[in-house]
């Protein structure tokens, strides 16, 4: 939140921004330890399991024994790696997965930084994120773990692509690039979200086009079923991160879900609305209320929307069998890239002539 | 390319329809069995944990034919023998390793007086590999232990075999 370190003087300002990003990560992680168990759940409910059910009620509390598990574990590092590299890949991965929350409105004002190029950022640093995985697969000189990381890298590149210029559409019907700019064009009601803007009726089968487009590049671009060849099993038993253990391993799972979260919260603010109900209510009614808590209720719709968009990507998990490499690659190439870009055109001359934007 | 098979991969109905297959799998009966609380019912022909069963005078039954040790095909039987002081031969090492053993039954198969037998007990993980070295004390002791359900289990198959 701006305005801290002007607002407080210098240490004070600085500590309550540690505070912040504290209080952030904190809550970041403990929703993130039960969305883990939440993909487990959705996964065993389709193949008609239990998933796990031991630790805690409903087994609410796997997420934290396995943490338990992770830690205590013997660190292997291969004779052949290089060390440097090989524990620094993880700790990137972790730390740009982080980074990239940094800029993620959460509630109206409730960001840790409200960037006014917030999009291009997080473009920047998921973009980053491949170079965890490289350096990760190369680091262990290992075969599987070099063709998991070279897939991986050539894969996430070939869909930021797509995404890119899906990204643009949206940030040509809201006219900005910051995040919570993005999410405060679609206040109003669920028909002002992109995804539908009806307010824009031409722009509607265009933004659900672009959304299932995205939704399908952010599956392929955080290494998810169908597009998990990085880490296909029954090939490369788990591509990068075939010699890694313990810390390190933990330190790669929870950037990669967090990296999937991310690509939920993004779809969220991009085209769901972000924060925004599906009805606006009156003024008169949420005025009745202290700023606080219909923040808080804000952050509900946030993490309401959050939460179905990770839950298909979980239903996605099980559901599918996996792409082909060369079929992903004409997917990416051949169809993603020219329809968003004729979009991205489409969309384009749409906010020239119909004036949408000053 | 058929027409129809692009347009169905343009409108994704074959993701979408199983996505709906997969929501509604999630509201059917589960499969899973709560393992360490439930268990599944085994056959009595389940070839678990050895065991050197006696006859009801506390007498053990093996006479140290050496069949078993000679039809084990993971060569897992090791047996050692010499006349008893009342001139009964019996064995004085009956020695199994369960880390080789492959829990084919064939042991119990060739012995002809249904003294080895393979119970119906297989939790029997232990935290290091000599625990797995098995002994023929420890073998009459499981012979003990479960005597009463392998009892019913061979009575059970008698008529199969």
């Amino acid at each position: 939140m701006s305005g801290l370190i002007e607002n407080n003087g210098l240490l004070l300002g600085w500590l309550l921004v540690i505070g912040q990003i504290l209080l952030f990560t904190i809550v970041l992680l403990l929703s993130l330890a039960f969305l883990l168990l939440m993909d487990r759940k959705v996964w065993a409910g389709v193949m008609m399991r239990k998933g796990p059910n031991v630790v805690g009620p409903f087994g609410l509390f796997q997420s934290f024994a396995d943490f338990g598990k992770f830690l205590l574990k013997e660190i292997i590092i291969p004779a052949g790696a290089n060390k440097t590299v090989f524990l620094l890949a993880p700790i990137l991965s972790l730390t740009l997965a982080f980074g990239a929350w940094a800029a993620i409105p959460v509630a109206p004002g409730w960001v840790v930084a409200d960037l006014n190029v917030g999009i291009l950022y997080l473009f920047a640093v998921s973009s980053l994120g491949v170079y965890g995985i490289i350096m990760g697969g190369w680091a262990s000189n290992s075969k599987y773990p070099f063709l998991g990381s070279l897939r991986s890298a050539a894969q996430m590149v070939s869909y930021e692509v797509s995404i890119g210029l899906i990204i643009v559409t949206v940030i040509l019907l809201a006219g900005s690039m910051n995040l919570s700019d993005i999410v405060n064009n679609q206040q109003g009601g669920f028909w002002t979200w992109h995804l539908f803007s009806f307010n824009h009726v031409l722009m509607f089968p265009i933004m659900v086009v672009m959304f299932v487009m995205f939704y399908i590049s952010a599956l392929a671009e955080t290494n998810r079923p169908p597009f998990d060849l990085p880490e296909a099993e029954s090939e490369l038993v788990a591509g990068y991160q075939v010699e890694y253990s313990s810390t390190p391993y933990l330190l790669f799972m929870i950037g990669e879900y967090l990296n999937i979260v991310l690509m939920c919260a993004m779809m969220a603010i991009l085209f769901l609305g972000g924060w925004h109900g599906p009805v606006a209510l009156g003024s008169e009614f949420v005025g009745l209320f202290p700023a606080w808590i219909v923040n808080l209720g804000h952050l509900a719709w946030f993490m309401a929307k959050v939460v179905f968009i990770f839950f298909l990507f979980a239903l996605t998990k099980a559901v599918v069998p996996r792409y082909r490499y060369d079929q992903l690659m004409r997917l990416g190439w051949k169809i993603f890239l020219p329809t968003a870009l004729v979009c991205v055109v489409l969309v384009g001359g749409y906010v020239v002539y119909a004036g949408v934007q000053s | 390319m058929n027409v129809i098979q692009t347009l169905r991969g343009i409108f994704l109905t074959d993701f979408l329809s199983a996505f709906v297959l997969g929501i509604k799998e999630m509201f059917r009966r589960k499969a899973t069995v709560n393992y360490p609380f439930e268990k599944n019912p085994i056959s009595p022909r389940f070839r678990g944990e050895h065991a050197l069963r006696r006859y009801p005078n506390g007498e053990e039954r093996c006479i140290a034919c050496k069949l078993c040790e000679a039809i084990c095909p993971a060569q897992a039987i090791t047996i050692e023998a010499e006349p008893r002081e009342d001139g009964s031969r019996r064995t004085t090492r009956y020695d199994i390793d369960m880390v080789k053993c492959i829990y084919c039954g064939f042991c119990q198969e060739a012995c002809p007086v249904d003294a080895i037998v393979e119970g119906p007990n297989f939790e029997f993980a232990t935290e290091t590999r000599e625990e797995l070295y098995y002994d023929k004390e420890r073998l009459l002791s499981n012979g003990d232990r479960w005597e009463r359900l392998i009892a019913k289990n061979l009575e059970q198959d008698a008529p199969y075999r």
